[in-house]
């Protein structure tokens, strides 16, 4: 594994194109963008929907690849990656919250936070005491056993935000992290998140909320897959 | 290092899930677990027949050749002799002509009626066997207790008898019987010898062998000049006179291999001296190939029922591991998303495909060791529980969790992650 550099940036877009084939032709959902994330930093995604944030988030990701363009994640890069070396990439250096939480019923708080665990390619032998104090970090130290159903919304967001730290990754990217949660349990989620900025940890959060936005430390507007400002 | 945390966690994801939907995923494995027990349990009936009838044609002797007299045909309307007797058959001439042959090791000749025994006020109806000394070694008959009547009783025309088990016990009620006396008509016999029980159980077997447990042995000698060369037969209230000399010469091979041209050496030679076809030869060596035969025909044919209704389970377990990847393609999606390779997806949902019919697998060698034993108890028939059976049956079942798993495990792997997770 390439060695990370500490100075360099956590992501790096070199003029990263999407293209969709479509039935009407070619659509270009992003076009020749160019986006330098330092790491520590906490950057929101905005942008009205149709305007290429998704896509944006699926390449950041790992997702999805670009169809041109230079993608560096940590200084590696990860454009033109095959399929298994991705899946190592999305492991290791990416946490992921989604806006419904994505959590599997049938499993315990616990069990769920430990899933990324189960696909590190050598084992960790810390891993379970890590997601054990994750939990604690989110407020569910005491519901380590419970299922998802028999918590609140923004108790399965923690045990989400749990579960994308657990790997210890390079960035965070978060989809709508309280689109699905009422404003007060939202400003809970966003507090967290604020504390996960503090720690020092590198943040993309996209939204088309501008109270979210606000807590970030950078602003970027995606209309018609171009950044505007 | 790295291979076995990989298939232990996908596995430990396959059973978790698996005992999550555990009622249906016990309803799609009956197909396996019936598949799988009528394998074991078919093959142990069937193995079981086999076996029977082997052990018939076995008793006959495998180096045997058997020559019987049977009537020809009747010619319509006419009776070939005067006075309504019917003369076929093999004759003492024929013994000894065939005894020329020189692959022949040992022969005799036996005359067989049906004839009530007498003892005392017991009865029975037996059969009366009239033979050479040598008949017992060639068929391997047993004794439970006394001597076999040997060379000597054959010239002094000794009145003596040996008797099957199952005769034994019919005229001997209480017990007891060797050097006590036995009458056929109006001749008497010392009981000197009494054979060891040789019955088979079970019926509906292919061969039928002489009921050798009702039986009555009775020097050649010593019988001809006492019941003569005559039989009267009552069928529907006409007697019926027929002349038969012999009923039966045994011979027996030096080898196996001489079988097929001593066969064609006695054929011929009764052809010379029979117009009629009033004989026919048994070769038990070939009834034992034939019915070797006859198993493997019925053996293919189990073998298929059971294909069939293993892919019938086969095909359960696809229905059930396709819905199964139906109804979790966000959990797919997610777990692609934080990191799941596609054959981490493959071996999760084949491990859980896998379990699936092992476990139907295992139900079925159990229920399939069981049901033969409730065959044997219910209606007599001999079943073998072979050793590989179940370890053929079981394979096959865990087999069938890999082929039919297959396809739903790479169409889960195959999804698309970003798609897979936008799915509602």
């Amino acid at each position: 594994m390439v060695a990370q550099n500490k100075k360099a940036p956590a992501i790096q877009l070199e003029e990263i194109s999407r293209i969709y084939q479509m039935a009407a032709g070619e659509v270009a959902a992003l076009s020749k963008i160019n986006l330098t994330v330092e790491q520590g930093e906490y950057m929101a995604v905005m942008g009205p929907s149709g305007s290429g944030k998704t896509t944006l988030l699926n390449l950041l990701g790992c997702l999805d690849q670009p169809s041109s363009g230079r993608y560096y994640l940590g200084g590696e890069d990860v454009s033109a990656l095959p399929d298994d070396q991705l899946s190592e990439i999305r492991n290791r250096k990416i946490g992921f919250i989604f806006q419904s939480y994505n959590l599997i019923p049938e499993l315990t708080v616990l069990e769920n936070i430990e899933i990324p665990l189960f696909y590190r390619s050598h084992n960790d032998p810390d891993g379970l005491q890590r997601a054990v104090r994750l939990a604690e970090m989110v407020g569910l130290g005491s519901r380590l056993d419970h299922r998802p159903a028999q918590l609140s919304g923004g108790q399965q967001q923690r045990v989400a935000i749990a579960r994308s730290l657990v790997n210890d990754p390079l960035i965070i990217l978060a989809d709508e992290p309280t689109g699905n949660l009422d404003s007060t349990t939202g400003q809970e989620i966003l507090s967290v998140l604020h504390e996960m900025h503090r720690q020092g940890k590198t943040l993309v959060v996209i939204t088309h909320d501008v109270s979210v936005a606000q807590h970030s430390s950078r602003t970027i507007h995606i209309v018609d897959g171009r950044i505007k400002g | 290092m790295m291979l076995p945390i990989f298939f232990q966690r996908n596995l430990e994801v396959g059973l978790k899930s698996l005992w999550h939907r555990r009622l249906r995923s016990l309803l799609t494995v009956l197909g396996i677990v019936f598949g799988v027990a009528s394998v074991i349990a078919m093959l142990a009936i069937g193995e079981g027949a086999s076996y029977e009838a082997q052990q018939r044609i076995k008793q006959m002797g495998s180096l045997n050749i058997i020559v019987r007299s049977v009537k020809p045909p009747a010619e319509a309307g006419k009776s070939s002799q005067p006075m309504g007797i019917d003369k076929y058959g093999l004759l003492k001439s024929d013994f000894y002509r065939l005894q020329t042959i020189p692959s022949l090791r040992q022969s005799a000749q036996l005359r067989r009626t049906r004839e009530t025994v007498w003892q005392g006020e017991w009865s029975f109806p037996g059969q009366l066997v009239l033979t050479n000394p040598s008949y017992f070694q060639l068929v391997s008959l047993s004794l439970a207790s006394g001597r076999l009547f040997n060379e000597n009783d054959y010239l002094y025309r000794s009145n003596v008898a040996v008797l099957g088990a199952g005769l034994i016990q019919k005229l001997f009620p209480l017990g007891g019987g060797l050097g006590e006396t036995v009458r056929v008509k109006r001749n008497y016999y010392r009981v000197i010898g009494i054979l060891s029980d040789r019955s088979i159980s079970g019926g509906g077997s292919t061969v039928s062998a002489e009921n050798v447990n009702y039986e009555i042995y009775i020097p050649l000698s010593t019988g001809m000049s006492q019941f003569g060369e005559f039989i009267f037969k009552n069928e529907g209230g006409s007697v019926q006179r027929e002349w038969v000399e012999l009923h039966e010469i045994v011979m027996k091979a030096g080898r196996e291999s001489d079988i097929p041209a001593t066969v064609s050496l006695i054929s011929a030679e009764l052809k010379r001296s029979h117009k009629a076809a009033d004989y026919e030869i048994m070769v038990p060596l070939e009834l034992l190939k034939q019915a070797e035969q006859t198993k493997r025909i019925f053996n293919i044919v189990l073998g298929s029922i059971a294909a069939i209704s293993l892919l019938v389970g086969g095909i359960g377990i696809m229905n059930i591991m396709l819905a199964s990847v139906m109804e979790r393609i966000r959990e797919i999606g997610l777990r692609r998303a934080l990191g799941a390779r596609k054959r981490d997806i493959v071996i999760q949902f084949l491990s859980e495909a896998v379990i699936l019919s092992a476990i139907g697998g295992a139900i079925g060698v159990i229920l399939g060791i069981f049901i033969p034993a409730l065959v044997t108890r219910a209606t007599g028939m001999k079943t073998i529980v072979t050793v590989w059976s179940p370890i053929l049956a079981f394979a096959i079942s865990a087999a069938i969790g890999v082929i039919f798993g297959f396809y739903p495990a790479r169409s889960a792997a195959e999804l698309d992650p970003i798609t897979a997770l936008r799915n509602e």
